[in-house]
């Protein structure tokens, strides 16, 4: 079988192209591994093999290289999306209404039984270590833990999330509304459960 | 002036300078005379310092290596 100068130039493309995804991928392992374990947990390193494999399928579709990074996070977050339906309680079962009234600073500083103090909600912030901070965000509906971490921990824009997401910003906005809330009844859950509290009250 | 519950609608766009310009203002009036909702912003900053220095988690030697034999091993 004959083989032609343009079938050899398809497989040098090939090859090339391939090694273009490589390269892309490799620089952003850190960022999507990190991303993933606050959506996921610990099927993050599956959610980015998922998210290697589907984004290398569809390479041909990036157009500009500057995009990649965004690219290869909103394949991602479809992969965290996949595999994390079931963790995380659905906003019903969170009473919406309560929550959008919730505020923890007001709980901390008036309605805590504790003797008052002018920084007593900064000294209750100062007890959550990062792991505890990432573990109450895994706590979020996937519906609100996506844009919370995407805008508040990794600095995109809620215009870049709603283009990623594929979705209006207004809804990017409102999740991240009633997220937050939700992200704040949660830290005092948390810090009850985990004895933050009282260690606040020394 | 706009109700607390309105001022706190809005802290955190203020916080990234995301609002327009007659929400910004109508914030920053009710901030010069409510004490409480200042307290609320300083706390709003707060909760953003912590999650954004919450963020990066170190990949482990493991899996690092185990994602790039993927990687590897992908192509024509």
């Amino acid at each position: 079988m004959s083989v032609s100068v343009a079938d050899v130039e398809t497989v040098e493309d090939a090859a090339d192209q391939a090694e273009r995804f490589r390269t892309l991928a490799r620089e952003q392992l850190p960022q999507l591994y990190s991303i993933a374990r606050r959506l996921v947990g610990g099927d993050a390193e599956d959610a980015v093999q998922d998210c290697l494999l589907k984004a290398f399928q569809r390479f041909g579709q990036l157009r500009e290289a500057a995009a990649g990074p965004a690219w290869l996070t909103s394949i991602l977050i479809n992969c965290c999306r996949d595999r994390g339906r079931a963790i995380g309680r659905s906003p019903q079962q969170v009473g919406l209404d309560e929550m959008n009234e919730f505020s923890l600073f007001r709980k901390i500083a008036y309605e805590d039984p504790f003797p008052y103090s002018d920084s007593l909600h900064l000294d209750f912030l100062e007890d959550f270590g990062p792991e505890d901070v990432r573990a109450v965000v895994r706590e979020l509906p996937m519906l609100y833990r996506i844009p919370v971490v995407l805008v508040y921990m990794d600095g995109y824009l809620a215009r870049e999330v709603a283009n990623m997401l594929n979705i209006p910003l207004g809804t990017v906005l409102a999740r991240l509304h009633r997220g937050r809330k939700l992200f704040e009844k949660q830290l005092w859950n948390y810090a009850d459960a985990n004895g933050l509290l009282r260690r606040t009250a020394r | 002036m706009i109700t607390c519950s309105e001022a706190i609608r809005h802290l955190w766009e203020y916080l990234d300078a995301t609002t327009d310009e007659s929400t910004r203002e109508a914030i920053e009036e009710h901030l010069a005379r409510c004490r409480a909702c200042c307290g609320e912003l300083e706390f709003a900053h707060e909760l953003r310092r912590v999650l954004a220095s919450s963020a990066h988690e170190d990949i482990p030697d493991g899996v690092l290596r185990r994602l790039n034999e993927t990687l590897e091993e992908l192509g024509p």
